[in-house]
């Protein structure tokens, strides 16, 4: 594997809550400037996996992480880590639409203003940088002082894409970002996330196999919280090397 | 995301370089037989693993586009006739490779018949030029440029018997000559089946068009769908 990494997964485990070992020695590379897919049924730890990227499960009491994640040769698995920073290098973008109560313009300037950016021309320049990375400036720059939730759920799932490009992140994670919207809309997230990477490295946890098959460059397929095969996804979906892969992308369970 | 205009372009070129690639060995593989040229017929067989190099990554690209891309509808059906046309562009080369493997069996050892000689040519010209309106129809879509290249077939067939009978004649008369005129005749057949395979290419192509499987259709019932459809263009 000749990429480069962004982040290494090393001899990982999680529990929730001390006692569910929900996350079994993982070990798994995220090449910079890919699209890296999580896939497997429901219940096998791709989203405990995701969020262990950006310390989600820090926020809930006696959540437990074993082993090292590391971050650009950094572990962030470490006690004293400026979670603000880490969260604004590796955002992240939800199954259902997260919007702000906010203006359209607001929901994405929210983020700069929070890191002390005052100047309105840059933070307006920003955040018209960030709408056009998430290809939602043609629809939004006429009512860009209009209530966030007025946009679609595609749209209004753009703009979360939006928020999280204003603040220049190195990654972005995708938690099933498409699994609410219509296949229109599905068709444009998937557009953007294969535009994205050549600026950042993607993490997507889908539960859409053709999905993963579209538009990721590496996949790994993951039960009961052991991640089974972890290989190019041409390779994971012409030709997996474990039967339970197999099974898995051909649909016998899941 | 589907397949892009893109991906189906490489496609789509990579059939042509290797249609172009076959088709100078049918030409390379009869003009060593008639002139005698063991060293270009040497060079057709050395070259043939150049095709087979197509006809593996060809594939590769479909199935991997077919796994990864999930095309629906026409761009499915082009993925899976590229699939198809390499393999019979392969059986082409391979036939081409036997007809430089005949030239250099009967090497110095034959005199061919002028009316032999001329028809292998004009079988071999057909031949080409079926291969090569294939391939155009395949690349532009044209489904009645397919469907002429299906009704060509018969002269190929009707040439075959002609060369047979041909060298039949002269192999009663001729015993020495029996070993080199069985392997010409060989020849004939090799362009034989270079014909049908150019024609399960232009029928692959109408499948490609219209999502019809014309195969197995009677040659006269194509002419009559060709011919409706000609004038219906021209209406």
């Amino acid at each position: 594997m000749s990429d480069l990494m962004e982040l290494e997964v090393k001899k990982l485990d999680f529990y929730y809550q001390n006692t569910i070992h929900a996350l079994k020695n993982i070990n798994l590379p995220i090449f910079q400037n890919k699209v890296t897919a999580l896939i497997g049924p429901s219940g096998c730890g791709k989203t405990t996996l995701l969020r262990c990227f950006n310390r989600m499960h820090d926020l809930y009491p006696k959540n437990i992480y074993k082993g090292e994640i590391f971050f650009r040769g950094k572990n962030i698995l470490v006690k004293d880590l400026d979670m603000i920073e880490l969260r604004s290098r590796i955002g992240m973008v939800f199954q259902k639409p997260t919007p702000f109560p906010m203006t359209i313009f607001n929901n994405v300037a929210y983020g700069l203003k929070l890191r002390g950016i005052k100047d309105r021309d840059e933070i307006y320049q920003f955040v018209k940088t960030a709408l056009m990375e998430a290809a939602l400036w043609d629809e939004a720059k006429d009512k860009l002082n209009t209530s966030a939730y007025d946009l679609s759920g595609g749209q209004q799932q753009r703009l979360v894409i939006a928020r999280a490009l204003a603040v220049d992140p190195e990654v972005l994670l995708f938690d099933e970002p498409t699994s609410a919207l219509d296949p229109i809309s599905t068709a444009k997230i998937e557009e953007l996330i294969v535009a994205l990477k050549e600026k950042i490295t993607i993490i997507i946890v889908t539960h859409n196999m053709q999905q993963a098959a579209r538009i990721s460059d590496w996949t790994g397929f993951m039960m009961l919280g052991d991640l089974i095969e972890f290989n190019k996804t041409e390779v994971m979906f012409t030709n997996p090397m474990e039967k339970l892969t197999q099974d898995y992308i051909t649909g016998r369970f899941g | 995301m589907s397949v892009s205009d893109y991906e189906l372009k490489f496609l789509k070129n990579s059939i042509l370089e290797m249609a172009a690639l076959v088709e100078t060995f049918i030409k390379d593989a009869v003009s060593s037989l008639l002139n005698n040229d063991v060293e270009l017929a040497r060079k057709v067989i050395r070259s043939d693993h150049l095709v087979n190099s197509y006809d593996i990554r060809i594939d590769e690209d479909c199935i991997k586009l077919i796994a990864l891309k999930q095309p629906i509808g026409k761009h499915l059906r082009l993925i899976t006739t590229a699939m198809k046309m390499a393999s019979d562009l392969e059986r082409i080369a391979d036939n081409a490779v036997n007809i430089a493997e005949r030239d250099i069996d009967i090497a110095d050892m034959h005199q061919i018949d002028p009316t032999v000689r001329e028809d292998i040519f004009q079988m071999s010209e057909i031949v080409q030029s079926m291969l090569r309106d294939a391939i155009s129809s395949f690349v532009n879509e044209d489904k009645l440029l397919a469907m002429d290249v299906i009704t060509r077939d018969e002269a190929v067939d009707k040439l075959d018997d002609k060369i047979f009978q041909e060298l039949m004649t002269q192999m009663h008369k001729c015993a020495d000559c029996i070993y080199s005129g069985s392997r010409i005749s060989y020849v004939s057949i090799y362009l034989e089946r270079i014909g049908d395979h150019a024609t399960n290419l232009a029928e692959m192509v109408i499948y490609m068009v219209e999502g019809r499987i014309i195969r197995h259709i009677a040659l006269d019932k194509i002419k009559t769908i060709k011919d409706s459809a000609a004038n219906l263009k021209n209406l």
